[in-house]
Parts: C-alpha cells; sequence; structure tokens
C-alpha cells in the first residue's frame, strides 16, 4: 500500500522531470573567432542543455575544436587568437573581465584528441587539478578523490595495484580514461572533449564511449567527432558544422535522418568530407 | 707554400677531369642503351680517378719524407759525429736544415755540416721532382683509365658513393685515433709519474708543494691532489650557484613568456657571453669584479680577497650562464604543448603549470645541461689563473684564495721545464684526472639528455 503510493509519487516526479523543458547551461550568442586577421568562425549561435551529449561533426578545419575551445577559454592561449560575441554558463558572461579563467577551466573541464598524461605517476595525474583548487584538506581525502574518479572512469580495477607508477606507461586507451579521470577529478559541470576517441583502437573506443553514456548522468559533455556513427550512438543532440558555419543543430536521430539543409545531408551522406 | 701550389694543380686537374667526364658521358647517351648513372656522376668519378691516387702519394711522400731525408743525411756524417745522442742530435738536424733552406746559421758552420746541408738539398731535389713525376703520371693514368670505362652500364654512381664512404670513414677516424692518442700519451706519461709518486700520496695527499726542480734534487716535495681538486670544486660549485638560478629564469623567461621578437634578440645576446674569451673574463675578474667584492666586504666588515674563490666562482658562473640558458631554453620548448593544455585545461595558472608540469618534464634535461655546463666550468683556466689567487692549500674558506688543477698545470709547465722531473710530469698526472672527471660528467649528462628524449615518443 505504501509502497504502491511511493512509486506512484516517483513515477510522477520522473514525468514532471521529463516534461520540464530542460535546462540551459551554456549559451553562445554571435560567436566569432579571429586567428590573426583571418575568420575562423563565422558567428556561431547555440544553446548547450545540462546532462545532455552534444556532438560536433563537420568536416575537417570547419571550426569544431576552435569553437570547442572558447567554451573554456583555452583559445587565449593560443598568440593572435580573438573571440567575440557572448558565451554565458549559468547565464555568466564567461568573457567578462572580472571572470576568474582559472576558475572557468575548473567548471568546464577538457579532454584532447590526442591522451596526455603528465609524465607523472597515475595517482599525482589525477591528484593534480585538485591540489591546485584545495578540493582536499588531508590526504586520506585526497585518496579518496583519486578513488573515486578512476571508479568512475572505470579504471580502478585496472591501476589501482600501480598507482606510484607514470601514467605514460598505460596504453593508448587506459591513458585516455585517465585523463577523462583527471578532469572528472575537480567536479567540473561541463567536459568538453576534442576528439577523444581518434587515436584509440576500436575497443578502447567502446570502452570511452560506453563511460561518455554513463558520465552524461552528472556531467554536459560536450564532444567534436570524426566518426558519425559515433555521434550516432552517444549523444543527445548533434551540431553539423561547415566553414566556420553552424550549419544547424538538432536531435540527432533527426540529423541522421531527416536533416533540413541540405550540406548536412550531402556530408552525412558521404558527399563531401 | 709550394704544397699549396701542387694541391691546387691536382684540384684544377681534377676540375678538368670531371669536365671530360661529363662531356664523355653525354656522348655515350645517344639514344642507344639506358645509361645507369647520369653525367654528373661519370665526371665524379673520372675525378676522383685522376685525383685520388695522386693525392695518396703526395700524402705518403710528405709523411716519409723527412725522416727518410734524415737517416740518409745522419749516415753521411763523419764517423766521430755517429755517436751523437738525442738533444745533440736534434740541434745537429737543425743547424743542417736552417743551412739547407739558405736561411743560415747564427755562426760560422763546419764543413761537415755544409756537406750535409749540401747533400740534403740535392735529396730534397730530386725527390721533389720525382713526387711530382709520378704525381702527374698517376693522374693522367687515373683520369685515361677512368675515362675508358665510361659505359652506359657503369654503376658510377654506386661507385662515387662508395668513395666517399671510404673518405668519410678515413676522416672520423683520424679523428678518433687522434683522441685515443692523446689519452694513451697523457697515460704514459702519468704512468711515468707515477714512478716518482705513490699513487695513494697523488690522490689522497691533503699537501701540494712540489719544491722547484731547481731546487736541488734530493727532495721531491709533496704532491697531494686534493686541495687542488678540492679547489676546482669549490670554484665550481659556487659559479653553478650563480648560473643555476639565472640561467634557467633566463630559459623559463626565454621559453614561456618572451613575445617572439624578445626572444630573437635575446637569445643570441645571451649566447655572445660564451663567446667572449676566457681571458677577457680573467681580466674581467682581476680589474674590476675582485676589487668590488674587497671593498663591499671591507664595508660590512667581512676580509674578503680580491682574487679569491668567490671572485674567480661568480664569474665563471657568467661565463656558463648561456650553457644552462640556452640548453634548457629548447628543452623547456621541447615538452609538448599537449603537457600545458593538459595543465591549463584543469584550471592551473602559467606560472602553476610551469613549476608543476613543464619543468618537471624537462628537469632530466636540465639537469644534463647543468652538468654540461659543470664540465665546462671544471675545466676553465683563464678565469682562475686570474682570478683564484693561485694558493694550494686546504680550506673551506670562499673568501679566501685557491687554487686548481687547471692553474697547478699551468705552473708546473710554464718556466724552465724538464720532462723527466715529476714536477713537469705531475701536470700528466693532473691533466688525466681533470679529463676522467670532465669525462665522466659528459657520459652522465648525455646518458641523461638521451633518456629524456625518449620520453615523449
Ligand atoms: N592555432 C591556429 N592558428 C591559426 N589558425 C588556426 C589555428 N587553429 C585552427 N586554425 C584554423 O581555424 C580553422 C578551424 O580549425 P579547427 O577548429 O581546428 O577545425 P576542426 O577542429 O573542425 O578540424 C582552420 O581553418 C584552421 O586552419
Ligand atoms: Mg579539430
Amino acid at each position: 500500500m505504501e509502497n504502491d503510493v511511493m512509486r506512484a509519487s516517483l513515477a510522477s516526479a520522473e514525468a514532471a522531470q521529463n516534461n520540464h523543458t530542460p535546462e540551459l547551461k551554456m549559451s553562445a550568442r554571435d560567436v566569432r573567432v579571429f586567428y590573426g586577421e583571418s575568420e575562423a568562425l563565422h558567428g556561431v549561435d547555440l544553446d548547450i542543455y545540462a546532462n545532455e551529449v552534444l556532438a560536433f561533426i563537420g568536416p575537417s578545419g570547419c571550426g569544431k575544436s576552435t569553437f570547442l575551445r572558447c567554451l573554456n577559454r583555452m583559445n587565449d592561449t593560443i598568440d593572435g587568437c580573438r573571440v567575440t560575441g557572448r558565451i554565458e554558463l549559468d547565464g555568466e558572461d564567461i568573457y567578462d573581465r572580472r571572470l576568474d579563467v582559472v576558475l572557468l577551466r575548473a567548471r568546464v573541464g577538457m579532454v584532447f584528441q590526442k591522451p596526455n598524461p603528465f609524465p607523472k605517476s597515475i595517482y599525482e595525474n589525477i591528484a593534480y587539478g585538485p591540489r591546485l583548487h584545495g578540493l582536499a584538506e588531508s590526504r586520506a581525502e585526497l585518496d579518496e578523490i583519486v578513488q573515486r574518479s578512476l571508479t568512475r572512469a572505470g579504471l580502478w580495477d585496472e591501476v589501482k595495484d600501480r598507482l606510484d607508477q607514470p601514467g605514460t606507461g598505460l596504453s593508448g586507451g587506459q591513458q585516455q580514461r585517465l585523463c577523462i579521470a583527471r578532469a572528472i577529478a575537480v567536479s567540473p559541470e561541463v567536459i568538453l572533449m576534442d576528439e577523444p576517441c581518434s587515436a584509440l583502437d576500436p575497443i578502447a573506443t567502446a570502452k570511452v564511449e560506453q563511460l561518455i553514456t554513463e558520465l552524461s548522468e552528472s556531467y554536459t559533455i560536450v564532444i567534436v567527432t570524426h566518426n558519425m556513427q559515433q555521434a550516432a550512438r552517444i549523444s543527445k543532440r548533434t551540431a553539423f558544422f561547415h566553414l566556420g558555419n553552424l550549419v544547424e543543430v538538432d536531435e540527432t536521430t533527426k540529423i541522421f535522418t531527416t536533416p533540413s539543409d541540405s550540406r548536412t545531408e550531402d556530408y552525412i551522406t558521404g558527399r563531401f568530407g | 707554400m709550394n704544397n699549396w701550389v701542387l694541391v691546387c694543380v691536382l684540384l684544377v686537374a681534377m676540375g678538368f677531369a670531371y669536365q671530360f667526364g661529363t662531356m664523355r658521358s653525354r656522348s655515350l647517351v645517344d639514344g642507344k642503351a639506358r645509361m645507369h648513372s647520369r653525367p654528373v656522376h661519370h665526371g665524379l668519378l673520372v675525378a676522383l680517378w685522376c685525383g685520388l691516387p695522386a693525392f695518396t702519394v703526395f700524402l705518403l711522400w710528405s709523411l716519409f719524407e723527412p725522416g727518410i731525408l734524415r737517416s740518409a743525411v745522419l749516415n753521411q756524417l763523419p764517423p766521430d759525429m755517429a755517436g751523437l745522442q738525442g738533444h745533440e742530435l736534434e740541434v745537429l738536424m737543425r743547424r743542417v736544415q736552417s743551412i739547407a733552406s739558405g736561411f743560415g746559421v747564427s755562426d760560422q758552420p763546419a764543413a761537415y755540416e755544409l756537406a750535409a746541408a749540401e747533400r740534403l738539398r740535392s735529396l730534397q731535389g730530386t725527390g721533389r721532382l720525382a713526387m711530382i713525376a709520378s704525381m702527374a703520371v698517376l693522374a693522367v693514368t687515373g683520369l685515361v683509365y677512368a675515362l675508358r670505362r665510361l659505359s652506359p652500364a657503369l654503376r658510377a654512381r654506386n661507385h662515387v658513393e662508395a668513395v666517399f664512404r671510404v673518405l668519410l670513414v678515413v676522416c672520423s677516424t683520424i679523428a678518433i685515433l687522434t683522441t685515443i692518442g692523446i689519452v694513451l700519451s697523457m697515460v704514459g706519461e702519468a704512468l711515468h709519474f707515477f714512478r716518482f709518486v705513490n699513487p695513494v700520496d697523488f690522490f689522497f695527499g691533503t699537501v701540494w708543494n712540489p719544491r722547484f726542480s731547481t731546487t736541488g734534487a734530493g727532495e721531491l716535495g709533496q704532491f697531494g691532489l686534493l686541495p687542488l681538486l678540492w679547489g676546482t670544486v669549490m670554484v665550481s660549485i659556487i659559479a653553478l650557484l650563480v648560473a643555476v638560478p639565472v640561467g634557467l629564469m633566463t630559459a623559463v623567461f626565454m621559453a614561456e613568456y618572451a613575445p617572439g621578437w624578445v626572444r630573437a634578440l635575446a637569445k643570441p645576446i645571451i649566447e655572445v657571453l660564451a663567446g667572449v674569451p676566457t681571458i677577457v673574463y680573467g681580466f674581467f675578474a682581476l680589474v674590476m669584479v675582485g676589487p668590488f667584492f674587497h671593498s663591499a666586504g671591507l664595508a660590512v666588515g667581512l676580509d674578503i680577497r680580491a682574487t679569491s674563490a668567490l671572485t674567480a666562482g661568480v664569474v665563471m658562473g657568467i661565463m656558463i650562464i648561456p650553457f644552462i640558458s640556452s640548453l634548457s631554453d629548447d628543452i623547456i620548448t621541447q615538452v609538448p604543448k599537449a603537457m600545458r593544455d593538459g595543465s591549463l585545461g584543469l584550471g592551473a595558472t602559467k606560472s602553476e603549470t610551469i613549476r608543476k608540469v613543464v619543468l618537471p618534464a624537462a628537469l632530466p634535461g636540465i639537469v644534463g645541461a647543468v652538468l654540461l655546463a659543470a664540465s665546462r666550468a671544471i675545466g676553465e683556466t683563464m678565469i682562475v689563473v686570474l682570478a683564484a689567487g693561485n694558493s694550494p692549500i686546504l680550506h673551506a674558506n670562499p673568501l679566501e684564495a685557491v687554487s686548481t688543477v687547471t692553474v697547478t698545470i699551468v705552473n708546473q709547465l710554464t718556466g724552465d721545464i724538464d720532462f723527466a722531473s715529476p714536477q713537469s710530469l705531475v701536470a700528466f698526472a693532473l691533466g688525466l684526472t681533470l679529463f676522467a672527471i670532465t669525462l665522466s660528467l659528459n657520459i652522465v649528462a648525455l646518458y641523461i639528455v638521451r633518456k629524456y628524449r625518449e620520453q615523449y615518443e
């Protein structure tokens, strides 16, 4: 009796959540990026919702990585790169002068194309971010964070006996999951991934894809991919970029079945790319 | 002078041979068979056939002629002269050579000397003619032979390749043999020294007081290496204390912060520091830095000698800054951008990234750079000769004068020297010790640097 009531209320709460319009996490308006004099992105407008997996696809050189790097201001580290327009994270302008870019990058983490573990031990790789941001009061707490991050990244069982060995000694797929664990360790809200599987073999790729699906329960994930099957497998929505323009963004199934723009159709049917 | 003309003539002949070779090769083409090699290779092959045998004769001749002539002349000396030994024989030969070359000697030459000179001159004349003649014959024969061998099927390209490989091997063998020769001769002389002085007394002795060989042969003096080695170590440590922080900071600034134009301008300027002759540094230490330290010491009530380990070390530190900054700069720039991105992407600031990721990743390479700089400091001579004060006494005060291994070698080998006495021979033992130290430092440094290189593959 009581159980039924509980179940009913849970079900209605779930229904309410599903009907609820998704919560806006980041939004970009008229974002243009210049490398020196040349404009690489020509005014991108895009909304990113909380806890979704959003995939960027498009031919190479179309500006996917460039746009991704705008979202945590990694473009700041490139000489001669200039960004205009407005990007908000939870309603705050991330290019505002008063905003601390260091804190921004802790909230919007990044995983790169080639696995890039630091030449330190596995433990130190994970502990690096939490130490920077003072997330652990004690060694025990730090150990905890390390274990939790590695577990979430599905790597704990493989490395728990060799935490003190160099992260560079792991296989490519393990290294990439180590980098994901490293990003999770600072508890970001959004994780940006730039072709995280392009340097991995199919089995390692499958593991990372599964991991991404699991992570999307707690994080917002934006992933650039060259592999359209991958986008179809893991993403909820897909954005198609072409020559520095965001051509269209929609539910992944719609993009792959009935795209509204002929360029998208040409690309996914393999007429160029 | 004459030899240069000869070599130039040979080179010109090779030039012509090259022309002949290519011309003939072109005439071979005429549509028929496919050529294995291009005219360039045929030309080169002909030129080599023309030049190399003649040049080999020239080299061998120049190497052995003096010895042969010498024995020919000595055989002709009057019987009472035949017993001459070592030094006197050398003097005689030199006099004979001077007379023969027309340069003359300061006093009236004896009759037998004149006769010997006459004989030497005539032998030299015929020898030279014979050499030129055989070279000419060889050059022409080689040229004709090679031209006749030219054919479309000739693998001239491969032959040329083989000849060049042999040339390269010969040159590197010469370099290696020279090194081995130097080491062996040092070892030989050092062993000679150890016949006078017990190696234990040398390597572990704490007193350096080698007496001068002229002040009586009765007492040998004491040849303790430790005071000198300690001086070397102390000066080098002071130098590294100056150079490592400054050099490293410079490298970090250059690699991470300096905009392109500053780097392009500042790097060569810093590297000039390494090109300044060390005697200039020594001079600078002696007339500027030393007196400055002395008066600065007076101002705070410290007794600092103008020539001291401190002065020499600081100036030497300035000298080796570019070794550290330049090498470390290259190594820091080699750390992949992906490392920095990884750190920045986690929310680290630039300086945190440099301290916690870039420098640790570059550390092995930096250690290698420091070791190379250290071996440079240990072998450095002129600065310490002028500025360290030359006082071979074991003490730990850097404000006092010291002496180093290199300075002592200079001291033992200047003035009247007699290579039969331990006072001079000790220089070889010292040199060998120094060589062993710098060699092992270099090996360790290279090993570390190489290991570091493998890390990012
Ligand atoms: N660091 C840079 N400097 C100059 N131009 C760049 C830089 N990075 C990317 N670009 C240019 O910007 C455009 C978009 O590149 P990118 O974002 O890397 O494309 P994608 O990731 O979609 O393959 C390309 O034309 C590229 O040449
Ligand atoms: Mg890209």
